[in-house]
């Protein structure tokens, strides 16, 4: 896995959570900074991406791994 | 780009109707929309500083009930006093066991959010409702109000 700046570990946590505390985290980093987020909501797979498209940060990663799900988000 | 605005008439005030206003809203926020929810009748209740939100399975056939009562069990047990304590008590720890928020914290994620939370007036004269109970940080205006962004909005709903 590349290189990241924060962690957010979403795990356990369901819809819409892990949108709304990644969003959090984002906003208190600064522009070009990289957030690794773990979740374990299935349905988090799309939501990231259409969490990049909507806002402009750029999901740079997003993969499956031992059943949790890894992000990599760099902010616009 | 220009920002997004969603619109939303919240008009219920059971435990599980209380969800959809409160994630879309905090949602949208989270990609940048600005919100507005306008609570009317019974969408005041999701407004009180101190929630006590039910659901019942009273004329709900849709609702899951536990060792599948809901396939032999007579409709009318449904309205079995304390029924639906029990069904409240089983939904909030699913909710609680699947990660699910809680509706406190959607709320306040939504007014860190800045989401924009309007209590009809009318509704709090009609049933003598006292605002000294309701969370702070509420506007309190009419139908007018409402249009004055619904008009202007990307996506309106009614919940």
């Amino acid at each position: 896995m590349a290189d990241f700046d924060d962690e957010l570990d979403a795990s356990g946590l369901n819809c819409p959570l892990p949108i709304l505390r990644a969003k959090k985290s984002l906003t208190a980093m600064e522009s070009g900074k990289i957030l690794h987020i773990i979740a374990t909501d299935p349905g988090s797979v799309k939501d990231f991406e259409a969490f990049s498209k909507q806002t402009g940060n750029s999901l740079l990663e997003s993969r499956e791994e031992g059943g949790k799900f890894h992000f990599l988000i760099k902010k616009s | 780009m220009e920002t997004k605005k969603l619109a939303i008439i919240a008009t219920k005030g059971s435990l599980d109707w209380a969800y959809p206003p409160f994630i879309l809203s905090s949602t949208a926020a989270a990609l940048g929309y600005e919100v507005e929810i306008f609570f009317t009748f019974y969408g005041l209740q999701l407004l009180r500083k101190k929630l006590d939100l039910q659901v019942t399975p009273l004329g709900n056939p849709g609702m899951p009930m536990p060792l599948g009562m809901d396939k032999w069990f007579p409709v009318l047990g449904t309205a079995l006093p304390g029924m639906q304590s029990v069904m409240t008590m089983m939904m909030k720890k699913k909710m609680a066991d699947k990660g699910v928020a809680s509706l406190e914290e959607l709320r306040e994620l939504c007014q860190e959010a800045e989401v924009k939370l309007i209590a009809c007036q009318m509704t709090v004269d009609l049933f003598d409702l006292d605002t000294a109970d309701f969370i702070d940080g509420l506007e309190y205006a009419g139908a007018a109000r409402f249009f004055e962004f619904a008009g202007e909005s990307d996506i309106c709903l009614y919940i």
